[in-house]
């Protein structure tokens, strides 16, 4: 049990980096969004798994339970979950936004247009 | 584990609408996890909001945007270097963290218990998770409300006005291939 006993913690980092690396390497903006859920629903992951007491029960009252596990993080990702949604919504408008100034929800498209517009901002009237 | 496997193929999968799919039975696993760790709401609010509302808001975007993400050649070798470099760092710090599952670790110390033992003589609600949520902390959760109400005007703001600018170079950039 000495080494397994941090095991939940070693999942939520793979998560974390996995969700981590999407945000940074994938281009595409609705696979942002999808990365950084990954990322979020890790520290959620770390929350729970703290709240936890082996043996514990779920923290409603009832006869013969002798422990609940924590409620306090319970209620804290609780919350963290209803805004985690309220983020992506934000996020997902902003890319809707973005698709229809720019033709695109892609990194390195909307890069290029940038530059595009910037050659032709500098040598005008050719 | 599983949830490892599915997160991977979240994050490879070119298709996007793949990827929505994946990630709301990612959502849906982690929602089994909470279950098994005692946090039954927690799991329930997971399935409903995070497998649900998630999925149906990216797919709406998708019927918007193009299906298949644009193909980047190769691996991201320095995004790697930097993932794996902080991974290792977060893997050595967790060595420091208390034991899984300890009664006696920190976190069940100072205003845990207090409301394990206390919650029903004050308030009456046998869920403790709810009346921690709607009683001790009704202040944050009238915060949480606030911020919804912001991103909801966020999203309208940002939804209902027509961008003035730039039409004909959009019109362009849809019919490049």
């Amino acid at each position: 049990m000495e080494w397994l006993g941090h095991f939940n913690y070693w999942i939520v980092v793979v998560l974390m980096m996995i969700g981590f690396y999407g945000v940074i390497a994938r281009g595409n903006m609705v696979k942002k969004i999808l990365a950084l859920n990954v990322f979020q629903t890790s520290v959620f992951i770390l929350f729970i798994s703290a709240g936890k007491i082996i043996g514990g029960s779920t923290p409603i009252l009832r006869e013969g339970v002798s422990a609940y596990s924590n409620p306090l993080p319970h209620v804290l990702i609780l919350t963290a979950i209803v805004v985690g949604v309220a983020t992506v919504a934000v996020g997902l408008a902003l890319a809707i936004r973005i698709r229809e100034a720019y033709g695109s929800i892609e990194d390195d498209r909307i890069a290029a247009q940038e530059a595009d517009e910037e050659n032709r901002q500098s040598e005008p009237s050719r | 584990m599983f949830l490892v496997v599915v997160a991977l193929a979240v994050i490879r999968v070119r298709d996007l609408f793949a990827a929505t799919m994946l990630f709301a039975i990612y959502s849906l696993v982690s929602a089994a996890l909470f279950t098994v760790l005692d946090a039954g709401d927690v799991a329930l609010t997971e399935a409903a909001v995070g497998a649900g509302i998630s999925t149906i808001l990216v797919l709406a975007v998708l019927t918007l945007a193009r299906r298949q993400e644009h193909p980047v050649p190769g691996h991201n070798l320095l995004a790697l270097a930097v993932v794996l470099v902080t991974g290792a760092g977060l893997v050595y710090a967790s060595m420091d963290l208390p034991e899984f599952g300890d009664p006696d670790n920190p976190v069940h110390g100072h205003v845990g218990s207090y409301y394990t033992e206390q919650t029903y003589a004050d308030t009456g609600v046998p869920n403790m998770v709810a009346a921690v949520l709607a009683s001790y902390r009704s202040i944050d959760t009238l915060g949480e409300a606030f911020v919804i109400f912001t991103a909801a005007l966020g999203v309208f703001a940002l939804l209902s006005v027509r961008p003035p600018a730039r039409r004909s170079r959009a019109r362009d950039g849809e019919e490049a291939p």
